[in-house]
């Protein structure tokens, strides 16, 4: 026998496994620290997270935290790469030498039956009993040593959040043996048993499959045989026929061969709770029942989804505007800075206004981000989310979906990006897609800015009702928009060309907890990085290329900014669409910045700023403001002015329906592994942004609003 | 004690019952919900639905599942009177 820590630690793979809602996340930040990175599956759209662990001041091992499965029978992408690393089916990552399964004492029966499974797998074992305080406080007693011996495999009790346990565990995994083989503990009756060895003996011998993979892929075989079809061995006729000798032979035996299999592990797990575990009576968590009375009500419940919502709004809107402020500034100190060591000319001006005002312009979202990650963190990690997916499965129902799509299209309030790159939950294809189709039109943060120039600009800030300010009910009027054009398109595309079986809405209700600020902090850590990664880079290069076309070709070195606006390509490029874009209600300077903003919506206001020949909104340098430049601009030969309230609500419409974001476009396409779906998202959006704004514009114009 | 077997999906909020069998369901939708421990002479209890009528939350094994009327009209079960 090999002890484990002969092996070279840095190659030492020990993979993380357990249901969802396992405590495995908190598990895994737990044992690791801040020492994780993460990327992505090659391929697949699978968030791929490893850490190292140390013990005793050294590295001993990494682990790989596999995503949240019930099973090994896998039913989604997610499931699918948590059971081929496990099965050893990939070659992006070599099977585990250890595995580390979560499990909930809260919630035992069920989570050992993917254990059962893990162990069918023939490697070495730790079990780790997760969130075993609370077990305890609900009087649920269990005995580790005598789970450990059923199992045959080390078990600790872990209180991840409090840091209890954790040192047993590290000790426990380090020290099991790497060679300790185990047998499969549970056993199928005597009929299905013989038909399980013969299929399994054959993929063993004949298709080469090593053992502990050949007794799984046995039993997928025998419980759905049309499985056969996806197999690369399907040809082989001695295989085909015996598994048709065995499913007939069962079947005739009236022996459900789906179930049976299912039902025997649970016979086991029965028989070793019997054993190892006493329960009162009513274990089961009060609290949650309470809360649950309340928060799925048919009244309180929608308004405490509400207010759930609204402060979640509150906080991306006004709390988080005080840290952008802050961004804001040091980064106009920075310009300033560098404006002032470096000489006038092309570089400086590239620098000020190409790399750091773009660098600006991201970074600025970065609050907004880290509250919202923050807040979703908050509800995912109570237990409220599934609640929020129970209230709204009904209405997500009416236009093909699940409560599943409403957690991602929530998401995409703040960015479309983490929005899309969450529908990786979502089991079935077709929804995923239609949800990913449909994301962008749900108002991100990088639309805030450009809603809040023009209702600033252009919207009266008087109150209703005394509370109510009109400004505040345009903004909410067009994230409400936005949404049910989203919910619209969605029920559009599956009716139409994503057309499919209902979706299977199976889903956990966990038990309410405290949430792990540990946990919630380290999600909002590695969005934040994602979202500076995937839009930093490709929009630092991309506000480079727009101030270029701002910029050439030169007029002369002391004409006015705006004057080298209008002669840039930017402003012919925005006088060419002239033209098309008139019938919106939008003149050449509009067209300019629809045209910087193609790439990134927020691009609009500083391509204002520049037009108008102020630095941004709050810039009170010469005592005017983009507010007022924008409202006494007039149109030099009619003398009307450019902007109406009807011209700026229009322009929102169009800017919520409209893509205009470079960064979703390749996120999509990484998502879809396609330029199909980004393709067909940019067409019906622009379709839909140029309609509707020609609707509401000539609409609005015919009944006289355009004054 | 009499007893009528009807669907999961026939209960009143706070009734339970002993799984019979599930018929009529896709065969992924059957893995899922056997594997979630939805199986023949497991005791059930269908705690509430959602305040629009669908989905459905149940109680079984110590935990809480939420599962839609579609699905739930296939799990037969024996109503346990709850006089």
């Amino acid at each position: 026998m090999t002890p484990a820590m002969d092996l070279d630690p840095a190659t030492r793979l020990v993979a993380l496994v357990g249901n969802p809602n396992s405590g495995k996340t908190t598990l895994f930040n737990a044992l690791t620290g801040l020492h994780h990175k993460v990327g992505n599956y090659p391929g697949v759209t699978v968030e791929k997270k490893e850490g190292r662990v140390s013990v005793d001041g050294r590295l001993a091992f990494t682990l790989l935290d596999l995503p949240g499965t019930y099973s090994l029978h896998a039913q989604s992408p997610d499931e699918r790469v948590a059971t081929d690393i496990l099965l050893g089916r990939t070659t992006h990552t070599p099977p585990p030498h250890l595995v580390l399964c979560a499990v909930d004492a809260t919630n035992l029966e069920r989570n050992l039956y993917l254990v059962t499974q893990v162990v069918d797998r023939h490697l070495p074992l730790v079990v780790a009993l997760t969130m075993s305080d609370l077990a305890k406080d609900q009087g649920v007693c269990i005995d580790a040593r005598t789970l450990s011996r059923h199992l045959g495999c080390p078990v600790v009790p872990v209180v991840a959040q409090k840091g209890e346990g954790l040192e047993a565990l590290r000790q426990a995994i380090t020290s099991v043996s790497l060679t300790n083989g185990h047998r499969p503990p549970w056993c199928a009756t005597d009929a299905l048993h013989r038909e399980w060895e013969s299929v399994r003996d054959h993929l063993h011998r004949v298709s080469h499959v090593p053992l502990p993979l050949a007794s799984h892929e046995a039993i997928e075989l025998l419980s759905s045989p049309e499985a056969l079809a996806e197999r690369t061995d399907r040809h082989d006729p001695a295989l085909a026929s015996l598994l048709r000798a065995s499913v007939e032979k069962l079947d005739y035996l009236g022996i459900d061969r789906q179930s049976a299999f299912v039902e025997s592990r649970y016979t086991w797990i029965r028989a070793v709770l019997a054993s190892a575990v006493s329960s009162p009576d009513h274990a089961r968590a009060r609290l949650t029942d309470r809360i649950d009375r309340i928060v799925t009500h048919r009244v309180w419940g929608f308004l405490i989804f509400l207010l759930v919502m609204a402060t979640m709004f509150q906080s991306i809107f006004s709390w988080a505007t005080i840290p952008m402020e802050w961004i804001g500034s040091a980064f106009e100190a920075l310009s300033a800075f560098v404006t002032s060591m470096l000489p006038p000319g092309d570089l400086r001006e590239l620098i000020v206004h190409g790399a750091i005002a773009g660098v600006a312009g991201v970074v600025t979202f970065l609050p907004q981000i880290v509250f919202l990650f923050f807040f979703l963190g908050l509800l995912e990690d109570s237990g409220y989310m599934a609640r929020a997916a129970f209230i709204m499965d009904k209405l997500m129902s009416k236009v093909g979906l699940h409560g599943k799509s409403f957690i991602p299209l929530l998401g995409s309030f703040a960015c479309a990006i983490p929005g899309i790159m969450a529908t990786r939950t979502i089991d079935n294809p077709k929804d995923r897609l239609a949800t990913i189709l449909v994301a962008p039109l749900m108002s991100c943060s990088a639309r805030l800015p450009v809603y809040s120039l023009l209702i600033g600009a252009f919207i009266p800030g008087t109150l209703l009702l005394g509370v109510f300010s009109v400004q505040g009910i345009t903004l909410l009027s067009l994230y409400l928009f936005g949404m049910v054009m989203a919910l619209l398109m969605a029920w559009a595309f599956k009716k139409t060309f994503l057309r499919g079986a209902p979706p299977l809405f199976i889903m956990e209700l966990p038990a309410y907890r405290l949430p792990s600020l540990r946990t919630v902090l380290y999600q909002v850590w590695e969005r934040s990085l994602a979202f500076l990664k995937t839009a930093g880079t490709i929009i630092l290069g991309v506000s480079i290329l727009l101030w270029a076309l701002t910029a050439y070709p030169k007029v002369s070195e002391d004409a006015p900014r705006s004057a080298q606006l209008e002669q840039s390509y930017a402003g012919r490029a925005g006088k060419a669409i002239e033209p098309l874009i008139r019938p919106l209600g939008f003149d050449w300077k509009i067209g300019i910045g629809l045209i910087s903003s193609l790439l990134q919506r927020e691009a609009f206001v500083s391509a204002m700023a520049t037009i108008y020949n102020v630095r941004g909104p709050e810039s009170t340098g010469d005592g005017r403001t983009v507010y007022d430049a924008m409202r006494d601009d007039r149109d030099p030969s009619t003398g009307m002015p450019t902007f109406s309230v009807l011209t700026a609500v229009s322009l929102m419409i169009y800017y919520v329906l409209a893509m205009q974001c470079l960064s979703t476009v390749a996120v999509v396409r990484r998502e879809t592994n396609s330029w199909r779906w980004p393709a067909v998202q940019i067409g019906y959006m622009t379709a839909l942004a140029y309609g509707i704004t020609l609707l509401v514009y000539q609409g609005g114009s015919l009944l006289g609003w355009g004054g | 004690m009499r007893t009528e077997i009807v669907s999961l999906s026939s209960l009143a909020p706070g009734e339970s019952g002993t799984v019979q069998g599930m018929h009529g369901l896709a065969r992924n939708a059957r893995q899922r919900l056997l594997e979630m421990g939805l199986m023949q002479g497991v005791r059930i209890r269908l705690v509430r639905r959602a305040p629009m009528g669908d989905p459905l939350e149940i109680h079984l094994k110590g935990y809480r599942l939420m599962l839609r009327d579609s699905e739930a009209c296939s799990i037969f079960l024996e109503r346990e009177c709850t006089i």
